[in-house]
């Protein structure tokens, strides 16, 4: 061949399995995507050695073709409702089901080792089945999903001997009572995670004191409400080797002596990072834990309502090397100015709040903010529910902090504006993006017109993900994040003044995407129809739950939820009576 | 704190002798937001028609005090209620017309000398495509009201506001949100307000709070595990034993708050009397400006007046953070669930009166009565 002729050296002429080991260095989804598209060997190659897989959207391809595509699959992640379905904009049968997955994987050779789900509906015969068709399973991460009960979870704990990791995140599970746990059998050494955080029913204490004792590798153990002090502090002795805890019921007496106990077990437990839990806490206990602030790295006290701001403070003052910091608004303005002197090395923070649906006790304010960004130069990452926010304040925030990467503010009435000067918030949103050239994540709120999203469009050049509501004027500003935000993957908009020349302008662009939400926008039914008429690889799901039938809307009518996501198979087959597929 | 809105109506009509209000209050679904229904109506603080994109409509955005079922006679509006004809007379709830021209409230307004007054709105909870609603307290220290109104010709949710306060309103010191949002109804919409609804959850849940579906974008399962843990905390035993009660006073204009211990204090009277003298300070200042208390020097006497008759009113956020008057319950009772006491004018306590405790009671009176004093003036 021609090749041959030259003298530089051709990778063809390497074996495959030397190609095989070069790409194991290659371990982002991305890069690996690319390195398929090369050629057709590297694309073989590529396709046979490729174990991990991660699906944004589950809705994207089918079972059997991601099956076909990657043989060798051992670690998949599945992604199932829209973002908004969090917020119950979703109705609870939408979709999103694992059993499907399961079913044809277990059918398959696929030696299924690894699977982390969000927003899916997990049911007890899909995890059942998954406890029995793979014999090699060692992970299952559950985040917000939901249609399981404990039951499922025996069957996981039953069945898979080699399990190593069983991570709950926020899930709503139907709670039958713990026995799941003395399901785990004697021969089960090898967790390495187990978190059960979310779930609140009874626990068998006697079961998860002898589940941990034999798990010498445990490093993270998250524990329910239902797990009391001193079950806690039995088990911290137990497990001194701990990198990551959440507490269950953290109250006590401080002059017991189980408090005393726990006071003791927990100074040798040194490797603790991460610490988490106290939905029920007693405040003077917390002193207790002041020992082991000073390696931490996370703190979540985003469930502890029960611990006022001083206490907060108290203990984030120990807390000098925290990288990462989760909690409730109750910690105030001040609160936050102790986080900015205390925590430099900050590059997460996520203020939540403590009362959602009563705006007027959000307690903090622009003021926090500001005192963080000027305090904590390395934060890259912010997730912030407020009562007000000021454009100064923003502007001042962007010249603090050039490196977000997520930025996330909800200020808890929809469209306030500058409450000092009474403008919309375009110029402080502005700022952000203009400054932080970094930007993939960002969450609007507050009173805005079409000007925040030309400055969106503008800047905000590596946006990956759009949250926007009761925002903009026009068409206009959807279209200049559309045209301007070339690495846009997820847009979702709520009530907003957009319609169907914004949606319809530029079709294409969906196919770059991942996904498109637009609830209670301008978006008529006729528009829609078009654009799945026009672009046969997106699914437009149209989701109506009013009774009314297809036949008996027209045109013209507005389209209340619209979900619309590109995908090479074309309509579900699993859509539930209220979701229209165009 | 009050009632749902239908309850408060009918409570107020039931004290007060003027016209009764035929809103034909039965129990008929209605339209939250009904601007579809009505694009000319234009009840106060409501939304406007479409082509007021973006203009602050203030009229519109006015908030007014007057009873339930009362408009101001330059109001548009197709609601068929009997027009007090008094311009002083301010709705206390702005009717929004429904789909059926049937009047409901949306939000409970409070109205200053100046005639500005904060939209102290809050939303409604979304249950089941059944909108209830729900007030709940403002923990602002003064009447405020909140900034633009926006106006987007949307089929998507518009919030109420007023305009921002100018002038005697001067002691600002948070922004009063407003949360309520109004929905622009279109085929699709499922929000009714349903009168059998509100009627019901009057008693079943008064303290449910208001919320727009999906607003604020937090986690169900946080909002519910939240929700659950402030109900635990408050039984978890973490606190010494009952050695003192410290709750927050704020009194409205003044610049700071003052704290009491409610276990060194027997009786309501001992608790007002302490108040007296620790705000006298501010009502001092504050009534010399004020236009209805007129040129009259101020005293300790006064003050009292001013606490006991016409001017204020003491009220308290409860354990579910509703806000009551205080009186109505017996001392022991009141200390166990009381979590912050204001001073507010009596001129914002409309409605207050008709607690869920006591219906027409001495409360609703005392509001009302100086309601009475205060228009007349």
């Amino acid at each position: 061949m021609f090749w041959g002729s030259r003298k530089t050296i051709n990778m063809n002429y390497f074996p495959d399995e030397v190609l095989e080991h070069v790409f194991d260095f290659i371990t982002s989804h991305k890069d690996r995507n690319s390195v398929s598209l090369v050629c057709k060997s590297w694309y073989k190659i590529e396709k046979y050695s490729r174990q991990r897989v991660f699906l944004g959207n589950c809705y994207s391809i089918s079972p059997e073709r991601l099956i076909a595509r990657f043989p060798g699959l051992k670690s998949l992640t599945l992604k199932g409702k829209p973002h908004f379905a969090d917020f119950n904009l979703v109705p609870d049968d939408w979709g999103g089901f694992l059993y499907p997955w399961i079913k044809a994987m277990g059918k398959s050779r696929i030696g299924l080792e690894e699977l982390k789900l969000k927003r899916m509906v997990v049911s007890d015969e899909s995890l059942e089945l998954l406890s029995k068709s793979f014999p090699n399973f060692k992970s299952l991460v559950l985040v917000s999903c939901e249609g399981f009960t404990t039951d499922g979870l025996a069957a996981i704990a039953a069945n898979c001997r080699f399990l190593r990791e069983l991570d709950l995140q926020e899930n709503e599970v139907e709670d039958h009572r713990g026995h799941w746990l003395s399901c785990f059998p004697e021969s089960c050494t090898s967790l390495v995670s187990l978190n059960f955080a979310c779930l609140k029913g009874e626990i068998n204490l006697a079961s998860l004191e002898r589940l941990v004792t034999r798990s010498p590798n445990l490093k993270s153990l998250r524990l329910n409400r239902a797990v009391p002090f001193d079950t806690l502090q039995r088990l911290l002795i137990r497990a001194p080797q701990l990198v990551d805890l959440g507490t269950g019921s953290y109250v006590n007496d401080p002059s017991s002596e189980a408090y005393k106990k726990f006071k003791a077990a927990i100074q040798s437990c040194n490797s603790i990072r991460s610490l988490s839990g106290f939905l029920e806490v007693a405040p003077r206990c917390m002193s207790a834990i002041y020992p082991i602030c000073e390696n931490l790295t996370f703190l979540n006290l985003s469930y502890a309502a029960g611990l006022q701001s001083n206490e907060l403070t108290k203990l984030i003052q120990h807390c000098r090397k925290l990288q990462r910091l989760w909690i409730l608004d109750c910690i105030g303005d001040k609160g936050l100015g102790v986080v900015a002197s205390a925590c430099k090395e900050l590059q997460e923070l996520r203020v939540f709040p403590s009362d959602p649906f009563d705006a007027g006790n959000a307690a903090v304010t622009e003021e926090g903010l500001v005192l963080v960004s000027a305090g904590c130069p390395k934060l890259n990452s912010l997730l912030y529910f407020c009562q007000r926010m000021t454009n100064a304040a923003l502007i001042t925030v962007a010249k603090n902090c050039t490196n977000f990467i997520r930025f996330r503010l909800c200020i808890l009435d929809p469209i306030k504006p500058d409450p000092v000067t009474n403008q919309p918030l375009d110029e402080g949103f502005g700022a952000i993006v203009r400054s932080c050239k970094g930007l993939k994540r960002l969450s609007l709120s507050g009173l805005l017109t079409d000007q925040v999203f030309y400055y969106i469009g503008m800047y905000a050049k590596k946006l990956e993900m759009l949250s926007i509501a009761f925002a903009g004027d026009s068409d206009k500003g959807m279209l200049y994040v559309l045209n301007g935000c070339k690495k846009l993957r997820k847009l979702e908009i709520r009530d907003c003044p957009f319609g169907d020349a914004a949606l319809l302008e530029d079709m294409g662009k969906y196919e770059t995407m991942r996904s498109l939400w637009m609830s209670t926008c301008e978006v008529t039914l006729g528009a829609c129809k078009m654009l799945a008429k026009k672009m046969p690889n997106l699914n437009i799901e149209i989701i109506n739950e009013n009774e009314q039938t297809e036949s008996n809307l027209d045109d013209n009518q507005k389209v209340d939820k619209m979900y619309l996501y590109r995908t090479l198979v074309g309509h579900r087959e699993d859509a539930p009576e209220f979701v229209w597929l165009l | 704190m009050s009632p749902p809105l239908l309850g408060v109506e009918e409570e107020v009509q039931s004290n007060v002798s003027s016209p009764s209000v035929d809103c034909g209050l039965g129990l008929k679904e209605r339209n939250y937001l009904g601007l579809s229904d009505c694009s000319s109506v234009d009840s106060s603080g409501v939304c406007l028609p479409d082509n007021n994109k973006n203009n602050l409509n203030l009229k519109a955005t006015e908030l007014r005090l007057g009873l339930p079922g009362s408009q101001s006679p330059d109001r548009e509006t197709e609601l068929c209620l009997l027009n007090s004809g008094k311009l002083d007379e301010k709705p206390l709830f702005p009717l929004l017309p429904s789909k059926d021209g049937i009047c409901s409230s949306s939000q409970k307004n409070v109205v200053t000398g100046n005639k500005r007054g904060f939209s102290e709105v809050k939303g409604y909870v979304y249950k089941e495509k059944n909108w209830m609603f729900h007030e709940a307290g403002s923990d602002s220290e003064s009447p405020q009201s909140v900034g633009h109104g926006k106006y987007p010709g949307i089929s998507g949710v518009n919030v109420i506001l007023s305009a921002m306060s100018h002038g005697a309103q001067a002691s600002v010191t948070k922004d009063e949100p407003a949360n309520v949002l109004q929905k622009q109804p279109h085929a699709t919409s499922g929000i009714n307000l349903k009168q059998t609804d509100i009627s019901n959850n009057k008693s079943s849940a008064p303290a449910a709070k208001a919320q727009v579906v999906g607003w604020p974008p937090v986690r169900s399962f946080r909002a519910k595990t939240l929700a659950n843990s402030s109900k635990n905390n408050d039984e978890v035993d973490g606190k010494p034993g009952p050695a003192s009660l410290f709750v927050k006073v704020s009194m409205d204009g003044a610049p700071y708050l003052r704290k009491v211990d409610l276990r060194t204090y027997s009786t309501y009277r001992e608790l007002s009397a302490a108040l007296e003298k620790m705000f006298s300070c501010f009502t001092l200042g504050q009534c010399g400006s004020h236009a209805a208390a007129g040129k009259e020097i101020l005293s300790q006497s006064k003050l009292k007046d001013l606490l006991h008759g016409s001017e204020y009113v003491l009220i308290y956020k409860d354990k579910d953070g509703d806000w009551m008057l205080v009186g109505d319950v017996p001392w022991e009772m009141f200390i166990e669930t009381c979590k912050r006491l204001k001073i507010m004018k009596s001129s914002d306590a409309i409605g207050l009166g008709t607690t869920k405790n006591c219906g027409a009671g001495h409360g609703a009176l005392l509001g009302l009565n100086s309601l009475m004093s205060y228009n007349s003036k």
